[in-house]
């Protein structure tokens, strides 16, 4: 009788230990579910459809067409732009920044500089700051006549370049105010890394007399591999995403020099009301982005094994 | 000698790099101070010849700044007050309570973090523009009530919880709600404000979604009424760095009050991978 009793007891508990549990689920998972779940599996669906302006006003408008969507980005020569132009981004812009993290890094934590805070804060400042404001900011640090960059350029003697206006170097331009924008974030990724670089290494090292160099190769750029292949995947996956600045800067131009994945998507989404082309758009985004992160915890794996 | 030299090379690079890194954002202030057309001169001015606080005086009058600076901050208010209350009990429940299916559930929210959030834009903006909601607060808030991110934050914080602290304020005959609100969310508190601060600068920041839920504009937040203007006003330099400044200054005061906050934050997010 005793055990059935507290069985009884036991089985209630639990009962109650559920409901609690689905009482503080609920708030958070139904939005997840029905803003983020939801309209991430009907963006697949509507990815085979021909959905369209019409299908906006009534949705019997809308019919299947099965890959005819993926099929016609192929031959989409504004497509392939788009991708050239991403890959670029995630390519040049990608190790470009987490060099400039990883040197940033060096110096704020080097124990041969003094108001390391101070120079953190300053160094880290442009990551929160607004990206619109900033591209706006930046269109005008680029002004081929008045801007800053061309004038401090001319005491170089480099002659001045017409950063957006030029389809060579809109994209550089591009690359290197995200430079400016991102570098802070990784940095205080590898600041971390690197305090957790035990003393003793270096200290040993020293005593074998090895140089700065030296001890960077050997010790620092070996212990720091994990947050870098963190880093960079990360960063990949982000920059993939490109949008607010060419969108602000240069609406994709000149000659769609910067026109980049998701404003392409954009574009055909939001101007042309093309939503089932638009979704192939996304998914094709997502099909890179879900690639980098397998690549992440394939690394990963292999760094803990 | 050489380390003396070593010295100087390092702070003297250390010093270059932090001129850059302000440089656009110094200009950006000094312009906005300057009389009409006065940035657009060769060679490029540095400072206002005489300081005038007239494009601040013209956004906030004539341009309606102060609507969109009030859009901004009901949004970025709104957004944060909810997700974190969501986040907070669910990633509560997530460390603490033992259900059927947990760590499932948990393991499939995280697998869900790969999906990109331009990925859902579409059939969200068709959504709710059949409920009505596009050109509404309600339309930016719905898709940011919870996220999995701030979830998995508060989960592995509240993880560290010992649970004789909660067996405690039962035995005191306190209610779950209760245990959370009272035990919970003060034990919590370095986390939640490194998550209100992500929360609140990304949805300040935040351009793509307002973009494209509100479509009147009345209804724009602070990026979208500058991207916006700057198309209509392409030739108006230091007005344009007015508008840049008071879209920057409340993340950049919030971020010099809190930084301890949001620096430990990435470095505790950059470790545990």
């Amino acid at each position: 009788m005793a055990t059935s009793s507290q069985h009884k007891s036991l089985s209630h508990e639990i009962k109650s230990v559920r409901r609690a549990a689905y009482f503080f689920l609920a708030p958070a998972l139904i939005p997840i579910f029905v803003f983020f779940f939801v309209p991430a599996l009907a963006a697949f669906v509507l990815s085979f459809t021909d959905f369209d302006i019409y299908s906006l006003s009534n949705i019997a408008y809308a019919r299947f067409v099965g890959v005819r969507n993926y099929l016609q980005l192929l031959k989409d020569p504004l497509f392939w732009k788009a991708m050239t132009n991403t890959l670029y981004y995630v390519l040049v812009g990608g190790p470009l920044s987490i060099a400039a993290s990883l040197g940033t890094a060096l110096l704020v934590n080097s124990k041969l500089i003094r108001f390391q805070g101070l120079l953190r804060t300053i160094y880290f400042a442009p990551v929160v700051t607004t990206l619109v404001a900033v591209a706006v900011v930046w269109r005008f640090m680029y002004h081929p006549r008045f801007g800053l960059l061309n004038y401090a350029l001319g005491f170089l003697g480099i002659a001045p370049i017409d950063w957006l206006g030029d389809p060579a170097w809109a994209m550089p331009a591009i690359i290197l105010m995200s430079i400016w924008k991102n570098f802070g974030y990784n940095m205080i990724i590898f600041v971390a890394g690197l305090q957790s670089i035990p003393a003793q290494l270096y200290e040993a090292a020293r005593i074998d007399g090895a140089n700065f160099w030296e001890q960077f190769k050997s010790i620092t750029l070996p212990m720091l591999a994990p947050t870098t292949v963190f880093v960079s995947i990360i960063a990949m996956i982000g920059n993939f995403q490109l949008f607010t600045e060419p969108y602000v800067m240069t609406q994709g131009g000149p000659v769609n020099s910067t026109l980049s994945i998701v404003l392409l998507m954009y574009q055909q989404g939001f101007r042309w009301w093309n939503l089932g082309y638009s979704a192939a758009i996304a998914f094709v985004l997502f099909g890179f982005i879900l690639l980098g992160s397998l690549l992440q915890a394939k690394l990963q794996k292999r760094g803990e094994g | 000698m050489i380390q003396r030299l070593g010295k100087f090379l390092i702070a003297t690079l250390a010093i270059i790099i932090a001129v850059v890194t302000l440089a656009p954002a110094l200009w950006m202030l000094s312009a906005s101070f300057m009389s009409a057309g006065e940035a657009s001169t060769f060679p490029p001015k540095l400072l206002p010849s005489r300081m005038t606080f007239e494009h601040y005086f013209t956004l906030f009058t004539r341009l309606q700044l102060s609507r969109y600076l009030v859009n901004s901050l009901v949004l970025s208010v709104s957004v944060t007050a909810i997700s974190l209350f969501f986040n907070s009990m669910a990633g509560y429940a997530f460390a603490k309570y033992r259900f059927a299916g947990r760590d499932r559930l948990f393991r499939f929210l995280v697998a869900e973090m790969v999906i990109p959030a331009q990925v859902t834009t579409l059939p969200l903006f068709l959504m709710l523009n059949k409920v009505g909601l596009i050109n509404t607060y309600a339309g930016v808030i719905v898709a940011g009530m919870a996220t999995i991110y701030g979830i998995f934050l508060v989960r592995q914080y509240a993880l560290s919880i010992p649970d004789s602290f909660i067996e405690a304020a039962r035995m005191d005959g306190a209610s779950d709600f209760r245990i959370y609100w009272r035990v919970i969310l003060p034990l919590c508190k370095p986390i939640l404000i490194t998550l209100a601060i992500f929360t609140f600068m990304g949805t300040w920041n935040d351009f793509l979604w307002p973009l494209i839920v509100m479509t009147d504009d009345s209804m724009y937040t602070l990026p979208v009424a500058l991207a916006n203007l700057t198309g209509e006003h392409v030739q108006d330099t230091e007005l344009m760095m007015a508008g840049a400044v008071i879209t920057i200054l409340p993340v950049m005061i919030i971020f010099i009050a809190l930084q301890k906050y949001y620096i430990s934050g990435i470095m505790a997010a950059g470790l545990k991978e």
